[in-house]
């Protein structure tokens, strides 16, 4: 395979209009400061939906955890920027964070990732519940009032960037024979299994991919909004991740991109009816369920309604 | 020693509460495989209409659980038929989101009719206490403990007895076989959700009496532990809920008594994790092989 092909040059044109679009439109003013925060907000949890659906949605692990995965590296993001306040120390520091996210990610898939399904969403949760806690009780954090004047390092250039390399590296991973392996887990991890993959190395793996970007979008997190406290990073939040996941579809990484994008939009608008927001969100999030439970994608991609029938099926 | 029994009086009544509590997600886990989230607020509405039945219409503390449970009861069924049947063959994960959703959209209705402040609870029971040696008793915890333990006879009673019972066992070993026996599975299940949303209506109220303080968010926590409650117990099974309650209720006593408080929900997910990774079925759960 080219690097240089007609697809990834079509893909590379189409990234650099999109970033060059919404370039423009911050810069005459049409996407304001208030506008700026809700596209913050997308990229931010595009990258999380995209990596929480690498493992709930390709690779079936049912994890209501990822805020605890997020709030690592919001946390350690912040302490690195805070005492290196450079454009350096903030790159560092989101790499950073996201290392520790993946090695607590490890540390903790060993052992719950024997777990299947219910079980293992429910110890998913406790775990980050307990990282929550832990984080309310530190020194290091501030308790529960949290961190607040972390320097904003933050773009869109920056979000932008790492949203682009989230879902490029995921996808391409996916593609991957280990993507392949994640995806036979979820079909049948018996079948699996007994073909031969080692089906705890790849939940393992998927379930470090996973923390890992979660780990990054905690950092953007971090220094977009200059202030994190233990209870951003709640049940709720897991909950809100999981959602744009199931909406786009579990197992399509362009559904989680659009879900993203109209969640945050609906948000946005319903800003103005603060007292029946969460009514509206929860209706919704019932009837979504009831009408089209397999979400707005399923597991297709978007990519594959350009797509004939007979090339979708063709691993190139 | 004294301090350790008065931490384990106050846990033994903390524990008959999760222990009510527990009993309607097990009986619902076991008859639908679905972690009910909605069950917590139910559980709050619960203690809501308690309030209501307390304050405004000036009922005793007998009236007012009674009237609790059965409007819960009746709430359950309807989030049942409105919510989970529709979705009764979907994936588990559709149904997991819907009842988040259910959850979600108990609170915030709960917050929009009621508002979002904390409420206190009248004294309804008297609140005088004696003494055992050192230990501090109060007719409250008595209450409690003793309420718990009756709606468990009777819940033990209801299933082991009658026939509805019988039904409910039947559908929870096998749906298809016990659809081909001529039993109602729809009733069935219906009458679990009742009878499970019933007692965690019990626990909001009592919930309510013993701390004095509700809110529309207060069953997000308490329904997550008495879940653990029941994993840790073996979940689908009724004893085991009952044994998990009050275990997850003394231990969380204990540390918030010896240890640091903060810590006590950190620690009750804690002991969650590892009894899912010790002992996946629970204590009293039967382990299941797993075909090919």
């Amino acid at each position: 395979m080219r690097v240089l092909s007609k697809k990834n040059i079509i893909t590379l044109l189409l990234i650099v209009a999109v970033f060059a679009v919404v370039q423009v439109l911050i810069s005459v003013k049409i996407i304001n400061s208030f506008y700026e925060i809700t596209l913050a907000t997308i990229c931010i949890n595009i990258i999380l939906a995209v990596s929480l659906n690498l493992v709930t949605g390709f690779t079936g692990q049912f994890s209501l955890g990822h805020a605890g995965f997020m709030s690592i590296g919001a946390y350690v993001c912040a302490l690195i920027s805070m005492n290196t306040d450079s454009t350096l120390g903030f790159i560092f520091g989101i790499l950073a964070g996201a290392v520790a996210a993946a090695i607590v990610g490890v540390i903790i898939g060993i052992p719950t990732l024997r777990l299947k399904g219910d079980y293992l969403a429910i110890a998913t949760l406790g775990m980050a519940e307990i990282i929550r806690v832990l984080f309310l009780n530190m020194e290091i954090t501030n308790g529960a009032a949290g961190l607040s004047g972390i320097p904003r390092n933050t773009n869109w250039t920056w979000l932008f960037i790492f949203l682009m390399a989230t879902i490029i590296l995921i996808n391409n991973f996916i593609r991957s024979s280990h993507g392949r392996a994640c995806i036979s887990i979820r079909e049948d991890e018996i079948a699996a299994e007994s073909m031969g993959v080692n089906t705890t190395k790849y939940k393992v793996m998927a379930f470090a991919l996973g923390a890992f970007f979660a780990g990054i979008a905690g950092g953007l997190y971090a220094s977009y909004f200059y202030f994190i406290k233990p209870n951003v990073f709640g049940f709720m939040k897991s909950v809100d991740v999981l959602v744009i996941v199931v909406l786009g579809g579990l197992g399509s990484i362009s559904g989680s991109v659009i879900a993203a994008i109209l969640l945050a939009v609906l948000t946005t608008f319903l800003q103005q009816f603060t007292e029946i927001r969460m009514i509206i969100y929860a209706l919704l999030l019932v009837a979504i369920m009831l009408f089209r439970p397999q979400g707005l994608l399923g597991t297709k991609e978007i990519t594959d309604m350009f797509k004939s029938n007979k090339n979708t099926e063709k691993i190139e | 020693m004294e301090q350790f029994l008065q931490q384990m009086v106050n846990g033994i009544s903390l524990g008959s509460i999760y222990a009510l509590i527990a009993l309607g997600y097990t009986m619902v886990y076991g008859i639908i495989k679905l972690i009910n989230f909605a069950h917590g607020d139910v559980y709050m509405i619960g203690a809501y209409i308690g309030f209501a039945a307390t304050t405004f219409a000036k009922l005793g503390f007998f009236p007012a659980l009674i009237i609790a449970m059965l409007a819960s009861a009746a709430l359950g069924i309807l989030i049942e038929k409105v919510a989970y049947k529709p979705l009764r063959n979907s994936t588990k994960i559709a149904v997991l989101i819907t009842a988040i959703g259910m959850s979600f959209l108990l609170e915030y209705v709960m917050m929009f009719f009621v508002g979002a402040e904390v409420r206190s609870y009248p004294k309804v029971l008297s609140d005088a206490s004696f003494n055992l040696g050192n230990v501090v008793i109060n007719m409250q915890q008595i209450y409690i403990v003793v309420t718990a333990i009756v709606l468990m006879i009777i819940l033990q009673y209801i299933i082991n007895k009658t026939k509805i019972g019988k039904a409910m066992r039947a559908v929870s070993a096998d749906k298809d076989a016990a659809q081909l026996m001529g039993i109602q599975v729809d009733t069935t299940i219906s009458f679990t959700f009742a009878i499970g949303s019933a007692l965690a209506g019990a626990g909001g109220v009592l919930v309510g009496i013993y701390y004095n303080s509700i809110d529309p968010l207060m069953g997000m926590m308490p329904g997550l532990k008495a879940f653990v409650a029941a994993v840790f117990g073996g979940i689908g099974s009724i004893p085991g809920a009952m044994i998990g309650g009050l275990s997850i209720g003394i231990m969380e006593t204990l540390v918030s008594g010896y240890g640091n408080s903060m810590y006590r929900d950190a620690f009750v997910f804690a002991i969650l994790i590892v009894i899912l990774i010790i002992k996946p079925a629970g204590i009293l759960g039967k382990n299941t092989k797993e075909k090919v």
